[in-house]
């Protein structure tokens, strides 16, 4: 009798325990993106059609990087393109680029919101020396790989810079980074760790500013690390991404570029050709049109200081630009 | 080129093992961010499960720790230290200690619960004291599963000192962190085969140290399987 | 802590657990399958142990994060690159539990089921198997509830589940959503582990309940 009772309940913990697994996974939506790069691709060129202009086609993959301003481009992307009937799958948070570029390049990707600048140097042409947005856009078409191409830039930039704490940029006087000279050596650095080596990192500060500093702690992109390590003192300039809220909200000072050390980098659909068709591209560019630098960082407060849903923000910004 | 070529290449590479942020660096950095954790874990668990495998008392809380340890995300303790204390040591000292108590002290506190009881009876017996008891006769019979729980932790510890990197300190994490951001796998596949490397230099540490330490009496009863 | 953040979001907190319990729960499950007749060989065999012993000790002391990279070329940002590294990790911890329940198996129930004519596959699975359940189990315990807890770390490679809110918290210095991501991975971990202790019972009737 204790057999079979065991026995039955046996049998029903371990049907508890597949009924949970085949739930979670039948109903979780990643699994729809382990398609073999090869298999989204010939599926997205074939519904991407030139034929059929002007109509939803077939589902676009969004993808965003894993910092939070990256996150709600690919919202607002995503229900735009949403409003205009297009079936959409997000990616979000994937990683840095070394991880998605290749991604988009297949074609797992369909659409990532990208900086114009540093996509140009760090992924497409490092020797590359556009340094306005016109610049940049013009060298982007011509070495992107064949399956990829840029939309229209939006006039938001988030750029890298070199900010000081409003008492530093006090003390030595500082507007601009050409000021920094006689302080650089005593000065500690510190970025995200690709500032190392990027040329327009402690490379370009040295070629551009003749600035040497006394050392480089690697840290995070923009974030928490690197403002607390800011505020702290344990570096004295740092690279804060210009959207950043805490430079309002930590009183920053961000020093100016006058040798554009840093090129453009307006926020940008990087998108997969095959991928694409009329309807998606004229949504993104109208996106692009509405997204100042204003409404950037604005949205970055909510999101970032307030902790407000991305989802919300994106969706407030559209309807406030009408294209919702 | 294959994940191998690639850690192979960055390794014989003379200019990774000079100058700031060099392989040796990392590696000592490394043994740091693990080796202090793993001190302070012993420090407080071995004598904690003596203490409970002795006594008895709080046998029970082994019991659940034994099982809950391992379902802590490191990385999300790590990520709530960072968001409370920002970019310090003890960011990245209280997780690691937290997580690397619990086999220490769940296998002290088996190696000496585990002890014979009638040699327990006859140490009684002899009018050894408590402390005696513990000192003179558990412990050096709990030896082997100390060791085992010292070197499960060291192992966890070396292993997760990679993560390190992210709240901007140093280790083999950094090549990997670093070559991660900067598009280049060959420090990213380097610095990961350095650290397995290492765990195995840190396995074979412990196996000649359980050869040294521990009698030849109880380690030939250990091998009876 | 944000009860306003939580109550918002809770399509996104179910959807991001149940991408946990797929990518946590799946691998051990694989891992057990693969496990037994790698283990059962390696009883079998005795000179094919210590090197899968030694294999299993190095593949686990792989960092999570460097196994997914590594597996990035091969399987892409997918679900498949996460659940195959943390099957690997499970294999590491049940396969040595298999070894080691297959021989804590009596000599004396072994030789019973040879002198009642029963053949070695048939001794295999209606006698030692059995008999091994215990520690077995004790390896998919553990094997399991490290699974689910590691399974965050896919996040870092874009493989979606709770790990995203330590990640997203970080980034925004939004404790909750870290609070949120601990409780619940602790949950199924340990609820899982409590439905493996439930099936253990009662696969082993024989054995006194403790």
């Amino acid at each position: 009798m204790l057999t079979r009772r065991a026995a039955t309940g046996g049998i029903a913990a371990v049907a508890a325990v597949a009924l949970a697994a085949v739930a979670a996974c039948s109903s979780s939506s990643s699994s729809s993106s382990s398609s073999s790069p090869a298999a989204s691709a010939s599926s997205s060129s074939s519904s991407s059609n030139p034929l059929s202009q002007g109509g939803a086609s077939g589902t676009v993959v969004v993808g965003s990087a894993n910092f939070p301003e990256n996150e709600l481009l690919a919202e607002i992307y995503i229900q735009a393109l949403q409003a205009k009937g297009i079936k959409v799958t997000p990616k979000l948070n994937i990683g840095s680029r070394e991880v998605y570029y290749p991604q988009i390049q297949k074609g797992t990707i369909s659409i990532i919101p990208e900086y114009n600048g540093t996509l140009l140097t760090v992924a497409v042409d490092p020797t590359s020396t556009a340094k306005t947005t016109t610049e940049v856009d013009a060298a982007l078409a011509a070495k992107l790989p064949s399956t990829l191409e840029v939309l229209n830039p939006a006039s938001a930039t988030d750029s890298d810079s070199v900010t000081v704490t409003a008492a530093t940029a006090a003390k030595d006087h500082l507007k601009s980074i050409a000021d920094l000279k006689p302080y650089a050596a005593s000065m500690v650095f510190g970025g995200p760790p690709e500032f190392k080596t990027r040329s327009d990192g402690l490379a370009g500060l040295k070629t551009n500013y003749g600035l040497t500093f006394k050392g480089f702690d690697p840290l995070d992109e923009s974030g928490p690390i690197t403002l607390a390590a800011l505020t702290d003192g344990k570096v004295q300039a740092a690279d804060v991404f210009t959207t950043t809220p805490q430079i309002i909200s930590d009183k920053l000072v961000t020093l100016a570029d006058p040798k554009f050390n840093f090129a453009a980098q307006n926020v940008i659909p990087l998108v997969y050709k095959p991928a694409m068709n009329s309807t998606i591209t004229s949504t993104l560019n109208a996106v692009s049109a509405k997204l100042t630098t204003a409404a950037l960082l604005q949205m970055d407060a909510a999101v970032i200081l307030q902790h407000a849903n991305y989802s919300t923000v994106a969706a407030g910004f559209l309807k406030a630009q009408g294209l919702s | 080129m294959s994940f191998f070529t690639y850690a192979w290449d960055w390794v014989t590479q003379s200019a990774n093992w000079h100058g700031s942020g060099s392989i040796p660096q990392q590696i000592l950095a490394q043994l740091g961010y693990s080796a202090l954790p793993l001190l302070i874990a012993a420090v407080i668990g071995i004598p904690a499960g003596v203490a409970i495998g002795h006594t008895g008392r709080g046998a029970v809380l082994v019991v659940n720790l034994a099982n809950g340890w391992r379902a802590i995300p490191t990385l999300g303790l790590l990520v709530l230290l960072v968001v409370y204390l920002g970019f310090s040591i003890l960011t990245w000292l209280l997780p690691l200690v937290v997580l690397a108590i619990p086999p220490i002290l769940v296998n002290a506190y088996e190696g000496v619960a585990g002890v014979d009881p009638g040699v327990r009876d006859a140490a009684k017996g002899a009018g050894m004291t408590s402390w005696q008891q513990v000192t003179r006769v558990e412990v050096p019979i709990a030896l082997p599963l100390i060791l085992v729980g010292l070197r499960t932790s060291a192992i966890f510890v070396v292993a997760t000192a990679t993560l390190a990197a992210y709240i901007g300190l140093g280790g083999l994490g950094r090549f990997i962190v670093d070559g991660l951001d900067s598009y280049q796998y060959g420090p990213v596949a380097g610095g990961a085969l350095l650290v397995v490397i290492l765990a195995v230099l840190v396995l074979a540490f412990f196996a000649g140290l359980s050869r040294l330490v521990v009698p030849a009496g109880l380690r030939k009863q250990g091998k009876t399987e | 802590m944000s009860w306003t953040w939580i109550s918002t979001n809770g399509a996104l907190i179910w959807q991001l657990t149940r991408e946990q319990i797929y990518i946590g729960v799946l691998p051990p499950l694989i891992g057990l399958v693969i496990s037994l007749p790698l283990g059962v060989l390696a009883v079998r065999w005795r000179w094919f142990y210590p090197p899968t012993l030694t294999a299993v000790n190095v593949i686990y002391a792989i960092p999570a994060l460097a196994l997914f990279t590594a597996l990035i070329p091969a399987l892409g940002l997918s679900d498949t690159n996460v659940i195959v590294a943390l099957t690997a990790y499970s294999l590491c911890i049940i396969v040595p539990n298999v070894v080691a329940g297959l021989r804590g198996v009596p000599a004396a129930a072994r030789q019973a089921a040879t002198a009642m004519g029963y053949g070695p596959l048939r001794r295999l699975v209606t006698v030692e198997l059995p008999l091994a359940v215990p520690v077995i189990m004790g390896g998919l315990r553990v094997a399991m509830v490290s699974s689910i807890s590691l399974a965050s770390i896919g996040q870092l490679i874009g493989v979606s589940s709770l790990g995203y809110l330590f990640i997203d918290g970080e980034q925004r210095a939004f404790p909750t959503e870290i609070y949120v991501g601990l409780i619940l991975i602790i949950a199924i971990a340990l609820a899982c582990d409590l439905i493996l202790v439930g099936v253990r019972r009662a696969l082993t009737p024989w054995v006194a309940r403790l």
